[in-house]
């Protein structure tokens, strides 16, 4: 039976990959992500789950442990944030060449040096260019959802990738919110038993990764890019379905707030577009005609649904909560970029850098922010500019 | 030779697992080894291979020179990556498949040390075996901390290198880990008996082969199992086992003991280029070295 309970983002996370069934779990602890694995730990050691858990010495061998895991044939999860991801990044990039498939959540927190835990969205996207499926939720239900369903697309054979999913630190990790738990054995129907491109246990002998020539590898490379666009449309598939069977769907790759009438669209990705919609039900109720397109998914990034929305407002306002040091802010980047793909005469793009190493951004902020970037348009802005925008109180 | 006489037959033929036609050097160790790794195990081993000379030894995809399986993982990854095979394994009931991690003195003295220490400290249920050819061959003999005092490498180009071999087998018995042993290419039938008693046991265990390198270490490669041998012979490579908190001194080297039984530490050192700049007060300091570890080994047998 479905139940619903007050659960954090993280305990959210680790019941859906409770009801995942994972045979392998190996993390290493980093603030905030950390609850995720004591959650499934104890569940472990209670016997509520019957998986293995590698207690492992760094983030890197966290992943290592979960590739070899999951080559041999094992439904694998681990867990990190900020310094522990980038520190793991070089198993990031070799789980999605080996075209394993395996989930990892993300608990975002701003990258170091200083010493800082607090969230933005940089050691995310800093995994941009890592070939896998990169989900990012906006509430504790949406972590739950993205989780299982990571699992489901990740071992589509149309896919086979890995993939992550995104929260931030403490504003979903450490704060609870009624979550919606479905049925586990229809989950567990749902999910069905893991499936991968190969198995490597000794039945035959079987080589993965040795040296390749450069057509070979290119080849390899290609099926990644390849998997990519046809994972949109698993994406949407799983979604549908997940729909139909847990009743909650929310748009594929994004998700889209009063788009239908919108002149001016914001965009943004994560948990702070709960204000950013707040912000917009005021301003429609004062008769703005504003919409928000959330990204669901940075990758494959959802340059087509975009194009959709975009292509006949007036103006775009993407909210970035991470910064490409001497460039612009990375979703901003790749929306101008995926709408070029359509035509060169774009609507007025404005990227708003903001939020930056968890600095607050409030409703209030946005509808302020919105409301002069509105007005702006209105009194003849033509070329879309980009600001870093500090938030102090 | 007593390990002669109990020479135990071989399961497996080893040119069914060991393919010819790899793209090892002339005169390599590597092959050796992996003869003696495949006599025991057949192709039920599932071999994880960091960076390191073994990576280009096996050959290019699609092909591969052993008939076994290789999963090929980041340069400091290998212990973790055999983890997770192992518990993977373990989950799906697979229990007739051999877990080994096969690494360098690199990956395993250096980069991999981290995850080495990780993986021991857990007990995870697999054999690590560090294949030590003393630098970073690989890459063109570079310096590792596997190399020993006095060693010409790309990066001790003109002084050798400076500081004595740090010695990992010590490092593995400090984790109180099932099973420690040495061993060496020149002698394969210790070698097999090893792999054989590791294999009779569970939990973490680890084999660390000395394994000569004729580019590495400028010698002729006909030489590399007289080089191999006479590391043993004089002492500087001590053979043995640890097990059940005991250590055991393995045949070639239990007379040497004594150390009139020794060949002189300059028969090992003269067959090798690596050495060449090598003066009186090296050739001391690697004679005390070697003798402060026949010392430890006293020490742990009595």
């Amino acid at each position: 039976m479905a139940k619903k309970i007050a659960l954090t983002g993280n305990y959210a996370i680790a019941y859906a990959v409770k009801l995942a069934r994972p045979d392998v779990i190996a993390a290493y602890p980093i603030t905030p992500q950390s609850p995720i694995v004591e959650k499934l730990s104890e569940m472990i050691e209670s016997g509520e789950l019957k998986a293995s858990m590698i207690r492992v010495e760094s983030e890197h061998s966290a992943l290592a442990a979960c590739f070899g895991a999951a080559v041999s044939g094992a439904r694998v999860f681990t867990a990190t944030s900020s310094q522990g991801l980038l520190y793991m990044h070089e198993v990031v990039h070799w789980a999605s060449r080996a075209r394993i498939p395996m989930v990892m959540a993300v608990v975002s927190r701003t990258i170091n040096t200083p010493w800082n835990i607090w969230p933005d969205h940089s050691d995310f996207v800093d995994q941009r260019d890592a070939g896998w499926i990169m989900a990012y939720a906006m509430d504790n239900q949406e972590a739950f959802d993205l989780t299982l369903q990571a699992f489901k697309i990740s071992e589509d054979p149309a896919v086979y990738l890995p993939v992550m999913v995104g929260i931030e630190g403490f504003i979903l990790s450490h704060t609870a919110m009624p979550v919606e738990i479905p049925d586990e054995d229809l989950v567990g129907e749902w999910i069905g038993e893991r499936t991968q491109p190969y198995i490597i246990d000794g039945s035959e002998p079987r080589g993965l990764g040795g040296l390749t020539l450069p057509e070979d590898t290119e080849d390899m490379f290609y099926g990644i890019q390849a998997a990519m666009e046809r994972a949109k449309e698993v994406i949407k598939r799983v979604d549908r379905e997940y729909g139909k069977l847990f009743g909650r769907e929310y748009g594929g790759l994004i998700s889209c707030y009063y788009c239908n009438d919108a002149k001016y669209i914001a965009v943004a990705m994560g948990s702070w577009t709960g204000d950013l919609i707040e912000a917009v039900n005021t301003l429609r109720e004062e008769g703005y005609p504003v919409g928000v397109v959330r990204i669901r998914y940075y990758r494959p990034f959802p340059h087509e649904d975009l194009w959709n929305i975009l292509r006949s407002v007036r103006a775009v306002f993407v909210f970035d909560r991470a910064i490409s040091f001497g460039a612009w802010g990375p979703i901003f980047t790749d929306l101008v970029a995926g709408l070029a793909q359509y035509t060169l005469k774009l609507p007025v793009v404005v990227n708003i850098v903001a939020g930056i190493a968890g600095v607050h951004v409030a409703a209030e902020d946005f509808y302020n922010l919105l409301k002069s970037l509105i007005e702006r348009v209105e009194s003849g802005l033509e070329r879309g500019y980009f600001e870093w925008v500090k938030i102090r109180r | 030779m007593s390990s002669a006489r109990i020479r135990p037959p071989l399961p497996y033929n080893a040119r069914d697992v060991v393919l010819p036609g790899d793209a090892a050097c002339q005169g390599c160790p590597i092959p050796i080894a992996l003869k003696v790794l495949s006599a025991v195990f057949g192709d039920k081993m599932i071999l994880v291979v960091p960076a390191c000379c073994t990576s280009v030894i096996v050959g290019t995809y699609p092909g591969q020179s052993l008939r076994a399986s290789i999963v090929h993982v980041p340069f400091a990854a290998a212990a973790a990556v055999a983890s997770g095979v192992s518990k993977a394994l373990k989950m799906r009931g697979i229990s007739d498949v051999q877990v080994i991690a096969w690494a360098g003195d690199g990956g395993t003295s250096d980069i991999g040390m981290a995850t080495l220490s990780g993986a021991a400290e857990r007990n995870e249920d697999i054999i690590y075996i560090m294949y030590d050819n003393e630098a970073y061959m690989n890459t063109g003999i570079q310096r590792s901390s596997s190399t020993p005092k006095g060693a010409w490498t790309t990066t001790t180009p003109v002084l050798g290198k400076e500081e004595h071999k740090k010695d990992v087998a010590k490092i593995l018995i400090a984790h109180d880990v099932p099973y420690v042993a040495t061993a060496s290419i020149g002698y394969p039938h210790d070698l097999y008996s090893k792999l054989q008693r590791a294999r009779s046991i569970s939990g973490f265990r680890y084999i660390q082969i000395h394994a000569p390198c004729p580019p590495g270490w400028r010698f002729d490669p006909k030489y590399t199992v007289r080089v191999a041998k006479l590391a043993v012979e004089t002492g500087y490579w001590i053979l043995y086992e640890y097990y059940n908190g005991k250590l055991v001194l393995s045949g070639p080297s239990r007379p040497l003991l004594d150390p009139s039984k020794r060949k002189p530490i300059e028969e090992y050192l003269k067959m090798q280029g690596r050495y060449r700049a090598l003066t009186p007060e090296l050739v001391n300091s690697i004679r005390e070295y070697v003798e402060r570890n026949w010392e430890w080994v006293k020490r742990y047998l009595q």
